[in-house]
């Protein structure tokens, strides 16, 4: 592709253009991206006309253009959000000193890996998802996934700029790397762990939408508040996004429940019209929210201290002023802690080295409200069963509370009573089977699988019965 | 009192598995067993209590299974195969214990190299995942290096960038002097907390291979199995190693074979060393069925944990007066039998076993004066203890004798290489040689006319010049002596060993007390604290 064609195909506002090495780096790397997506993207739907939004602009309405594409042609933009020339860094050590506008040396290094990671993340859950399309609920549900996928694409695109941009060779060598490790790969794995399981079926997708991708959110909400001026715009922009993907994830998880609290009020076992029963939906709850806090690193993190010292991870919402000390110096953290005696007691801990559990107890406000909005669908319908959000010690192997055994509720429990309870809080294969044997493709236009409620309302004001996807 | 005794039988942090000429040493670290309370042992990280395991599970592999031609050093926690020493043990710990830590586990990685070089006990270091400081400076202590490639596994060493001190077990040395990685490049290496991986390492000789992940175990074993098929039997079975037991009374400590007598007023010990009592093994299968009750094992591995009693619980001791009793027609006897039997794997086990405890004594930051008396067995092995003393005081007496045994031809290296009449005699080698070859057994004005005492002390004199001498050296500053004396127990040449214990351990231990490091706003002060270190940007 010539430099020409190039800057023609990728919106931007980060002046490619001008940007010589930028584009040099972009003209060896697109390539290598396309191929990736054809191979290992959504590969059998690449012919199909997908009703898409496309980032074309910053500003109000730019960001959200709409018009069929097939997903190779998707014009996968670079952007930054608007921000102040002058901004200053307003949180850690160099408080009140100049953001950053290039990487300081010193902090290269560590810039680099919070970027990788971040960024390989992002063609990772697309690798995830590949399959899910051939047994899509509806054409509206299978025109979401695309949109989360190029999405992601495009968010990894955001990374690879920085990394083309700002970090020299090395930070293209990176940009390539992340394209050749895949998601279950044994031997050239994704960086985080919980990017390697597939993915297959919708309920699985629509709670890795709720609770992994919040998860993203919030890590790219402590990178916004970054020194380093290009990743806090970057990831700004990249946020808006990332609120449509919570949304597809909240909303999926919603119907479903909908719809069960529906067949439930009307008298009917959910199994027998394949539908989900609401335990089986708690258990995937259960896992992916609990799986999704273990990828904010440990409670009590040295890494997380330094990084907030640095300036590089603010907490959520720093720029808004909204905690005291913007040093994070004087506080300490009150974190439970499990002691050798089998008990849970609180130890206070430098603010600084809990700010992984700052960001994880905004989070779980978060997802609280979410359950709750989830609870008023069956609330409304009349029944009485409820779904819950798990206490944050539950089964989880990341952190302090890892190596422990805790009941839903958040009771220290022995390994006897978890081997014997274990199969009534996480899904089992025979859950799992069940899940799968509900996943029917329906493509009908205004169709739903039965499992899954309508939306309230279609996508940029077309109707729910629009066609979203043209099959070719 | 530290018991160094271990056993795989209770290990908290390391898995021992034999298969057949083959050991599969993995490192599972138990976060919750640190040596001492007050931190976790995460990611594999080491302390003084995991390296004693280590240390042990060496010897038992060197003494109980001669059958073991390689070994395979590993990790069985899948996220980590070493994050290195402990940071949090590091700057908790006093400097004195971090010196000896940093020591202990230096030579712990020595005798890896030791069994190497001269057990022909060879060593893979499969690194399976993340290897941070102490523990690539662990895997540098292997034969060869293999690394797990999955984009994400890298060997570093990121002491300086992130905690402001060095690698300081071997690991800068062993860098450039056993691996021999272009010094740019290892410049650039030890300055990149996040290490290299994949191809890079092996291009820049870093590690020796790279495989897969899903060939990872395969491809290590196959190695395993290739190098064990090239090499000897040592033996089908060895001999078992009980623990080490010591009386205590007071400030006494009684082996079998070796004293201790600690005076804390006086801040020095006497060290008194027994020689052998009774029948001794005289070749290979006779010390193959005593094991380790014939003295020359028992008696060099209780003087091993005398020193490490010194070194780690007696910080106030600065000097140690040797004594050396027994019959040195029996000692030079044994050692004739060991020197005529080396080709049998256990008396070379043994031997080298002596000469590592000599080191340890040459590595002691401690002033060191033999006392030869009427009394004294200053024989052959007992003689190289002397001869690695600071000074020597002998009776001028006919009851005194120095015999010269046939280990001091070389068998019993310093750590540089010299044996410890080259070392003293370095204006004169061929006296040194001469000594050597004719092993004199000289006694009053000819102990002093062949150069092997510092003062020979007429009997009237004697109880007066010793008690002047030792009261005069505890006097002295510490820190002075500890320098003065490593730098002149080491004489002409240097090498990898040397280097580590010299000019590595030297710099580390200057790094540990400057307020760069260790100061209240120090690098490894703060490290993992909330605010970031500040420095004196003087260079000196």
């Amino acid at each position: 592709m010539s430099t020409v064609d190039l800057e023609a195909k990728i919106p931007n506002n980060v002046g490619l253009r001008d940007n010589k090495r930028l584009m040099m780096a972009l003209e060896k790397w697109q390539p290598k991206f396309l191929d990736w997506w054809t191979k290992l993207g959504p590969t059998d739907f690449n012919q199909d006309q997908v009703y898409l939004r496309t980032a074309i602009g910053v500003g109000q309405g730019g960001w959200a253009h709409f018009d069929y594409v097939k997903m190779p042609d998707y014009r996968w933009g670079i952007f930054l959000a608007d921000g102040p020339a002058d901004r200053k860094i307003h949180f850690g050590d160099q408080l009140g000193e100049k953001a950053w506008q290039e990487v300081p040396g010193e902090f290269r290094n560590r810039l680099r890996r919070l970027i990788v990671t971040q960024g390989d993340t992002e063609p990772a859950s697309v690798e995830q998802q590949r399959m899910l399309g051939h047994c899509c609920p509806s054409l509206y549900d299978l025109r979401s996934l695309f949109q989360v996928n190029v999405e992601e694409g495009r968010h990894l695109w955001a990374m690879v700029y920085l990394l083309q941009t700002y970090f020299g060779a090395d930070g293209r060598d990176e940009a390539e790397a992340m394209l050749e490790r895949h998601s279950g790969d044994q031997d050239n794995p994704r960086i985080l762990q919980a990017f390697n399981y597939p993915v297959t079926n919708w309920l699985d997708f629509f709670c890795f939408t709720t609770f992994m991708d919040r998860d993203g959110k919030y890590q790219l909400a402590s990178l916004a508040e970054s020194s380093f001026d290009p990743l806090a715009r970057t990831t700004q922009f990249m946020l808006a996004e990332e609120a449509y993907h919570l949304q597809t994830g909240e909303n999926g998880v919603g119907r479903i429940i909908k719809r069960t609290g529906e067949i439930l009020a009307a008298g009917k076992d959910p199994r027998a019209v394949g539908a989900i029963p609401l335990d089986i939906v708690q258990k995937y709850i259960n896992f992916w929210f609990t799986g999704s806090m273990d990828l904010f690193g440990g409670e009590d993190s040295t890494n997380a201290a330094e990084a907030f010292a640095m300036g590089l991870k603010g907490r959520y919402r720093e720029s808004d002023g909204i905690y005291k000390d913007p040093k994070a110096l004087s506080a300490s953290y009150s974190l439970e802690v499990p002691t050798e005696e089998g008990k849970i007691e609180k130890r206070d801990i430098p603010l600084r080295r809990a700010m992984n559990a700052v960001l994880l107890d905004a989070y779980i406000a978060d997802c609280k409200r979410i359950v709750e909005r989830w609870n008023r669908d069956l609330e409304k319908a009349g029944v009485q069963q409820r779904v819950y959000l798990p206490d944050h010690k539950f089964n989880r192997h990341q952190g302090v509370y890892a190596g422990y055994r805790f009941a839903p509720d958040g009771k220290l429990i022995d390994e006897a009573t978890w081997t014997h309870e274990h199969t009534n809080w996480l899904p089992t294969q025979a859950d799992r089977d069940y899940v799968q044997s509900c996943m029917v493709r329906v493509v009908e236009p205004g169709k739903f699988a039965n499992y899954i409620a309508p939306p309230a309302q279609g996508v940029n004001d077309k109707p729910i019965d629009f066609e979203y996807v043209l099959f070719h | 009192m530290t018991d160094f005794n271990r056993h795989p039988s209770s290990y908290h942090h390391w898995q021992l598995q034999i298969d057949g000429d083959i050991a599969h040493l993995r490192m599972n670290v138990d976060p919750a067993h640190p040596f001492r309370p007050g931190y976790e042992l995460k990611l594999n990280s080491y302390d003084l209590g995991v390296d004693m395991e280590l240390a042990d599970a060496i010897q038992r592999l060197r003494f109980e299974h001669p059958e073991v031609k390689v070994v395979v050093l590993g990790s069985a926690q899948e996220r980590a195969f070493c994050a290195g020493a402990n940071i949090w043990m590091l700057a908790e710990s006093s400097h004195p214990f971090k010196v000896n830590f940093c020591k202990y586990t230096n030579e712990t990685r020595l005798s890896l190299e030791d069994a190497s070089q001269h057990s022909g006990l060879k060593s893979i270091c499969a690194v399976n995942a993340a290897c941070a400081g102490g523990g690539y400076e662990l895997a540098l202590a292997c034969d060869e290096i293999h690394l797990v490639d999955d984009n994400n596994s890298a060997v570093s060493l990121p002491e300086v960038p992130l905690l402001g001190v060095l690698p300081g077990t071997g690991g800068l040395t062993r860098l450039v002097d056993k691996r021999k990685v272009r010094r740019d490049r290892a410049d650039v290496f030890c300055t990149m907390a996040e290490g290299v991986r994949g191809k890079k390492a092996v291009a820049w000789g870093l590690v020796d291979a790279t495989w897969k992940k899903s060939q990872f175990a395969e491809k290590v074993t196959a190695r395993a199995r290739e190098l064990a098929a090239a090499l000897p039997t040592r033996a089908p079975r060895g001999v078992t190693l009980p623990p080490i037991h010591f009386r205590r009374d007071g400030d006494t400590y009684a082996w079998t074979h070796v004293r201790l007598q600690v005076e804390p007023a006086a801040r020095r010990a006497t060290l008194t060393v027994h020689g052998p009592v009774g029948e001794q093994p005289r070749d290979g299968a006779g010390y193959a069925a005593v094991g380790a009750s014939a003295w020359a094992l028992q008696c060099w591995r209780e003087l091993d944990d005398a020193l490490l009693q010194l070194r780690f619980d007696h910080e106030e001791v600065g000097l140690i007066v040797l004594q050396t009793r027994g019959d040195r027609q029996a000692l030079l006897q044994v050692e004739r039998d060991l020197a005529a039997n080396r080709s049998h794997w256990l008396c070379n086990e043994i031997l080298l076993q002596m000469a590592r405890t000599l080191r340890r004594f040459d590595l002691m930051a401690r002033s060191s004066y033999a006392l030869v008396d009427a009394d004294a067995c200053c024989a052959g092995a007992f003689l190289e203890l002397t001869l690695a003393c600071d000074r020597i005081y002998a009776l001028d007496s006919d009851r005194v004798q120095m015999a010269i045994g046939p280990l001091s031809q070389g068998l019993l290296p310093m750590s540089h290489g010299l044996s410890r009449l080259q070392n003293r005699f370095l204006a004169r080698p061929e006296h040194a040689a001469r000594l050597a070859a004719e092993m004199p057994t000289s006694t009053g004005a000819e102990i002093d006319e062949q150069g092997l005492c510092t003062y020979l002390l007429d009997p009237v004199d004697w109880d007066d010049d010793v008690r002047i001498a030792l009261e005069e050296r505890v006097s002295l500053s510490p820190d002075a002596l500890t320098g003065m004396e490593a730098s002149l127990r080491f004489g002409g040449v240097e090498n990898c060993d040397s280097k580590i214990f010299g000019r590595l351990s030297a710099w580390q231990n200057w790094i540990f007390t400057r307020p760069n490091a260790t100061g209240d706003e120090g690098a490894l002060t703060r490290y993992g604290a909330p605010e970031s270190a500040k420095f004196d940007w003087r260079r000196t």
